[in-house]
């Protein structure tokens, strides 16, 4: 399978079990530590680190939902007004009496699950290309929350739910949101390594015709995993709701480049096919810890997105590209 | 005369997607006209122009990429960007705005350059790439403005967005000449043939030895300079520059809007810039109806998503004529 997904490549080292672009992700985590710790001693200690998980672990549930649509060969732009929707919508719900307000995060959850649902049938179903679809229910979950928050002016503080769900810490020094996120990655790991609807993601990221001819339901498989992917962006903006302890308009804004460049930066081909959970979990670290020195070293917005820019556009030209002609 | 009457409904069929956006234009802006409070008046006309001509550059831009099967993300973010760039270098006296101009036509060219160099010589995916420089676009713009303002020389943008002889909407004719000047030789040269045919077939288009690396980085080259026309059309119009990450992602989305709407196909080879200018005016109506019938503002966004989910979903009616189901995966 690795031999059809990189034409050209030696496939000794996948053999091995070791992705070369994950060990460069690997070791670019150590050489920003290292870097940190240049500007301050504290980098390396052991509080720091465990804030820079309770940080990562947002992007880390987007990110996952982000891969498994990536690994189709597909991409889901509608990634912040859903994150948006389910912050909003978990904290709206949770303002309202009895069962309601106990079912507040699933519902949240919920409605990422439906915006997911709409990409997956147009995308599997309809055969609209994803970029497209997801760019179009993004708008319309953007004009959704916007006639709803400005008509009728729902609660936006986080539920005490949501709220001890991310900033909490059932174990101590460790923040619930990593946990949620360790939940989240053994399932997926657990999906992608051990069940058929994992095999048939990288099988259909290959090539879908072949994976069709082969007896896939390659249709119901992409449709589930847009769901997931709706799902776990909206739990990521009830994680972020919890965080912030409210949800905001723009929240959504900030996630979706790295999303995709914790994705794309994790060795994970953007093409589809190839790409393993652990090189995503090294790209969602990779891209918090340069966030977070970028916010040490002091540099502004417009510095920030001109070395996302940069670094994703470097990381393409190693390992994204295209074959010619 | 057999033979021209079969020239004609080819050009028909070839066109048919542009002629239904022109139709679909003009029935709808009959709507609007005939409904608007203050009735016809060439302000109102004026007003609707100079809003529709922003977004048809953007859509213009839009569709060069697309006819090559491609994408442009960035097309807004290039946008902001120039706008910020002009409202920085489009003062002073004359000869220094007409100056300023040229740089700002040349950064958007830059930008659409660098695009097409990703995409062809990177060998990047469209979406992702661009993305990635949009990002970059953004940044350079929050470098020029950190905060809004700035100004422009307001003779040119008096030129360009007033009417002519107190009638026709001068930005109509500017839209017209920018058309004229980039589709028109764009079109019939061998690049554009072979930008039709990157998007038909790249592979047949490259063994048959067309130019398809340079053909498709002209694209995409074009398309920044003509995203660049929209940022400085947009400092004309609103005499500042303001980086709003917003904004730029809104134009990136209503023209691909737009270029549906006028009949481009997505998947390339299919279509025509006229068409997608069209589909902009079309789109920019649509979206000013709400206004006319007196809704809530609020509502604005979602139905103008609402109008792009379904304009997408139109395109997969040709599922229906699909006889094979491997002609799904093509």
């Amino acid at each position: 399978m690795s031999a059809a997904s990189t034409p050209g490549r030696t496939t000794s080292g996948r053999r091995l079990g070791v992705d070369p672009a994950v060990v460069v992700a690997y070791g670019c985590i150590v050489a920003l530590l290292l870097i940190g710790s240049i500007y301050s001693p504290n980098f390396l200690s052991g509080p720091y680190l465990l804030q820079q998980l309770k940080v990562a672990s947002f992007l880390g549930v987007v990110a996952t939902g982000m891969m498994f649509v990536i690994l189709l060969g597909q991409i889901d732009l509608s990634l912040p007004w859903v994150l948006t929707t389910g912050a909003m919508m978990a904290s709206a719900a949770a303002a309202h009496p009895g069962i309601v307000a106990t079912l507040s995060v699933p519902f949240g959850l919920a409605c990422g699950a439906a915006i997911g649902l709409v990409n997956g049938f147009a995308v599997a179903y309809m055969r609209v290309p994803s970029m497209i679809v997801t760019l179009a229910t993004n708008a319309v979950a953007q004009g959704l929350m916007i006639a709803y928050t400005g008509g009728f002016s729902p609660r936006d503080t986080a539920s005490p739910l949501m709220r001890a769900l991310a900033t909490g810490s059932l174990v101590p020094g460790v923040a619930n949101g990593v946990l949620v996120w360790a939940a989240v990655a053994v399932l997926a790991l657990f999906l992608l390594r051990r069940t058929t609807f994992g095999r048939a993601l990288y099988a259909i990221g290959n090539r879908e015709r072949a994976a069709y001819m082969s007896g896939l339901a390659t249709r119901r498989t992409t449709l589930v995993a847009f769901v997931i992917a709706g799902l776990l962006s909206a739990l990521g903006g009830v994680l972020l709701a919890g965080y912030s302890a409210k949800a905001s308009q723009s929240m959504g804004d900030a996630y979706l480049l790295p999303a995709i460049a914790a994705v794309v930066l994790g060795g994970t081909h953007v093409m589809g096919g190839k790409g393993s959970y652990l090189g995503t979990i090294a790209g969602v670290i990779l891209v918090t810890l340069l966030q977070s020195i970028l916010s040490v070293m002091q540099i502004e917005e417009s510095g920030r997105q001109l070395i996302y820019g940069a670094v994703i556009v470097v990381m393409l030209l190693l390992y994204g590209r295209q074959r010619s002609l | 005369m057999i033979d021209q009457a079969g020239d004609w409904r080819f050009a028909f069929q070839r066109n048919r997607g542009a002629v239904f956006a022109a139709l679909l234009f003009a029935v709808i802006f009959t709507i609007y006209l005939s409904n608007h409070p203050a009735g016809f008046s060439w302000n109102v006309v004026q007003t609707a122009a100079n809003k529709a001509a922003l977004l048809a550059f953007v859509a213009a831009a839009q569709s060069l990429v697309v006819i090559t099967g491609g994408i442009d993300l960035s097309a807004g973010m290039v946008l902001v960007l120039c706008n910020c760039l002009a409202s920085t270098v489009v003062i002073g006296d004359t000869t220094q705005a007409l100056g300023g101009v040229a740089v700002v036509l040349a950064a958007g060219l830059a930008c659409g350059g660098f695009n097409g160099l990703l995409v062809v010589v990177g060998r990047l995916q469209p979406i992702v790439a661009t993305i990635a420089s949009s990002a970059l676009f953004f940044g350079l713009a929050l470098i020029l403005r950190p905060s809004p303002g700035g100004g422009v020389d307001e003779t040119l943008a008096d030129l360009t967005t007033s009417k002519i002889g107190d009638m026709f909407p001068a930005s109509l004719v500017f839209l017209a000449a920018v058309i004229a000047i980039v589709w028109i030789p764009f079109s019939r040269s061998i690049y554009g043939r072979a930008a039709y045919s990157i998007g038909s077939a790249q592979s047949a288009a490259f063994m048959s030895g067309l130019p398809i690396r340079r053909a498709q980085l002209l694209a995409y080259a074009l398309a920044g300079l003509l995203s660049g026309v929209a940022g400085l059309y947009l400092t004309f119009f609103s005499y500042t520059g303001e980086a709003a990450y917003a904004s730029g992602n809104a134009y990136t989305l209503y023209s691909i809007a737009s270029v549906v709407l006028g009949g481009v196909s997505l998947a390339g080879g299919r279509g025509s810039l006229v068409g997608a200018v069209f589909g902009a005016l079309a789109f920019r109506t649509i979206g000013d109806l709400l206004f006319i019938f007196n809704f809530d503002p609020l509502w604005q966004p979602l139905f103008e998503g609402a109008v792009l989910l379904v304009a997408v979903s139109l395109s997969s009616v040709s599922l229906l004529r699909v006889r094979n189901r491997l002609e799904w995966f093509a």
